[in-house]
């Protein structure tokens, strides 16, 4: 039973990395029409930053500041790079791009800071088990819990409350129709693709402590982020959160009584998904048919 | 006449000869088998991208399948050549077939991302089924077999010969491909791609059309990925990986996907640019990597589709 706990708790803390990934992929998904390919490395820049700002910003300080530095590297990326694909409606051409930068940001992590894992320093405060009987809840991990939640509820005040959050759930229903009425489309989709990429930087450094520090570790991520979207439904928030942290407790639970599966059993919800129900879970009915 | 088969002609007589002349120009005969392999797999993943408008980022999946259905058949079934080939294009195509119902459906951004999880799937059934596929190390201990025809012995484990017995696949797989884009099924496929909408009004069930292309391209696709694994006797879970399938994707876009013997120029000069780049330096990912940014910023209608607007201009 505590095994079964443990694993489940683990699952709930991988499935929180995923659902703060595939927030971020479903944000770009639906305003930029991007599949961002290279999510999985702003991942990557976030929690390295983190790590290598840590010593002279600390712990809080580099867990703010990672994020940020993600963030605003997908404002250049976005300026320079994908910005002058929207004319092109296929979406190949973005994968594509996406792709290509998946990779370049993968090798100059592995050329910068060494292929070796490197571990993220965690005040010792938040390692120390909460309780006795439940040992694997340690405050680190109520940590992310609790940052998962703020950034959730959070992004979810500035897209119901602010001019920003307004323009950009209108900008995904019908963007020419925004653009009409005099909102500036290409500096919204920039800050939505800014958004999308402080997330993964977030959904990095908060992992960088649980699991280390490697260069694949955001492709290792991102696939499954990616289900968590279809499982979800494509084009809603909600969904992609629900389905992130679905694949991620039902991947913790299989550990336990089967741990060869636990990969593959994302991937079976996602085909069983498909099958009963293809829209995804919250997603719209005739959305991308 | 010349016009029309010309280039098709002088194509056939450069692979029909490339054994004698491809050591002058600093290549190996592996390299070429290589090149006719990812060639095949390229233009049957063309048949769903440029011609039916499918974006798969998947088919690794596809063409990894192949691999272990021919590895597996020689080590636990029968030594047998054929017989891997057919095991192994079954097993790719049976997939692709049973899967295309989940796509068939789908346009644009959602396709491809359904494509590229499933491809994922497979992967990771490759890789946690360990005893029987070897697992992350891959599967090796096979080797593929001389065919026998009547008292006469064709050893293709000799590479030039079996770079003939590749050969022959590529050119039926070829010849099938150009027939049924003659057809009215390739005729109904590029009008799916131009106007989906428009094509469901006239009353074609558009959804049935995507299916078959996605079933007959992963099942030439696994095809290519028989004879993968039969030319180095060993494969491994990185022939099912998406970043597989996003080469595959690449190297079409690199020649043009518009275009029959598109996805071949794109191999040809990928396949080549690649084995270089990764003797010459560590970082040849971060190479390859800019390669494709540089493809989809300046050339996304790809070398032949550059060449023709030049012509027609």
């Amino acid at each position: 039973m505590q095994l079964l706990l443990f694993n489940a708790f683990n699952g709930l803390i991988q499935g929180a990395f995923y659902a703060l990934m595939a927030l971020g992929l479903a944000l770009i998904l639906s305003l930029n029409s991007v599949i961002n390919m290279a999510h999985g490395g702003f991942l990557v820049i976030g929690a390295y930053l983190a790590y290598t700002l840590s010593p002279w910003l600390g712990f809080w300080g580099a867990l703010v500041a990672g994020p940020l530095c993600a963030a605003a590297i997908g404002l250049v990326v976005e300026r320079v790079l994908i910005r002058p694909l929207y004319k092109r409606p296929d979406p190949l051409y973005t994968l594509l791009l996406t792709f290509g930068l998946a990779l370049i940001i993968e090798d100059m992590t592995r050329r910068i800071w060494g292929s070796q894992g490197l571990p993220f320093q965690v005040p010792d405060v938040l390692n120390s088990p909460v309780s006795s009987v439940f040992f694997f809840i340690t405050g680190y991990r109520l940590l992310v819990v609790a940052i998962t939640v703020v950034a959730v509820v959070g992004l979810y005040l500035v897209l119901r409350h602010t001019r920003l959050g307004i323009r950009i759930r209108a900008g995904t229903l019908d963007l020419e129709t925004v653009s009409v009425l005099g909102v500036n489309i290409y500096r919204l989709r920039a800050l939505n693709f800014a958004i999308g990429c402080l997330l993964a930087g977030l959904a990095g450094v908060l992992a960088a402590g649980v699991l280390g520090l490697t260069p694949p570790m955001g492709s290792s991520l991102i696939m499954p982020s990616f289900v968590a979207v279809i499982v979800g439904g494509v084009g809603s928030l909600v969904g992609s959160i629900l389905g992130g942290l679905l694949i991620g407790v039902a991947a913790g639970i299989t550990t336990t009584y089967f741990p060869a599966a636990s990969e593959a059993v994302i991937y079976l919800i996602m085909l069983i998904v498909l099958v009963v129900r293809p829209r995804g879970l919250l997603g719209q009915e005739g959305l991308f048919e | 006449m010349m016009r029309r088969y010309g280039p098709t002609a002088l194509l056939a007589v450069l692979l029909v000869t490339l054994p004698l002349w491809l050591p002058y120009v600093g290549g190996y005969s592996a390299l070429g088998t290589k090149i006719l392999i990812y060639g095949l797999a390229t233009m049957a993943l063309n048949l769903l991208l440029g011609f039916t408008g499918g974006l798969s980022f998947g088919h690794a999946a596809y063409f990894g399948l192949g691999a272990y259905g021919a590895g597996m058949t020689l080590k636990y079934i029968a030594p047998s050549t054929p017989l891997a080939i057919i095991v192994g294009t079954l097993v790719g195509g049976l997939a692709a077939t049973l899967l295309g119902p989940l796509v068939m459906r789908r346009r644009g951004i959602y396709f491809a991302m359904i494509t590229i999880a499933i491809g994922q799937l497979f992967y990771f059934l490759i890789v946690r089924w360990n005893n029987v596929t070897g697992g992350e190390d891959g599967l090796s201990g096979f080797q593929r077999q001389p065919l026998h025809f009547g008292n006469w012995v064709f050893d293709v484990r000799n590479e030039t010969k079996y770079y003939y017995l590749v050969l022959v696949c590529f050119a039926v797989a070829v010849y099938i491909m150009r027939k049924l884009l003659a057809s009215p099924l390739g005729h109904t496929w590029v009008a799916i791609r131009e106007n989906q909408r428009r094509a469901r009004f006239l009353g074609v069930r558009t959804d049935l059309y995507v299916w078959a292309a996605f079933a007959i391209s992963g099942t030439l696709t696994a095809l290519a990925g028989t004879l993968n694994a039969m030319l180095f006797n060993f494969t491994s879970p990185q022939d099912l990986h998406w970043i597989l399938s996003g080469n595959f994707v690449i190297m079409i876009v690199l020649g043009g996907m518009r275009n029959f013997w598109g996805p071949l120029i794109g191999v040809i000069i990928f396949v080549v640019a690649q084995d270089y780049l990764s003797s010459l330096t560590d970082n040849w990912m971060t190479l390859i990597g800019l390669l494709f940014v540089l493809i989809v910023l300046l050339f996304p209608k790809g070398i032949l589709g550059m060449l023709q607007r030049r012509r027609s201009a």
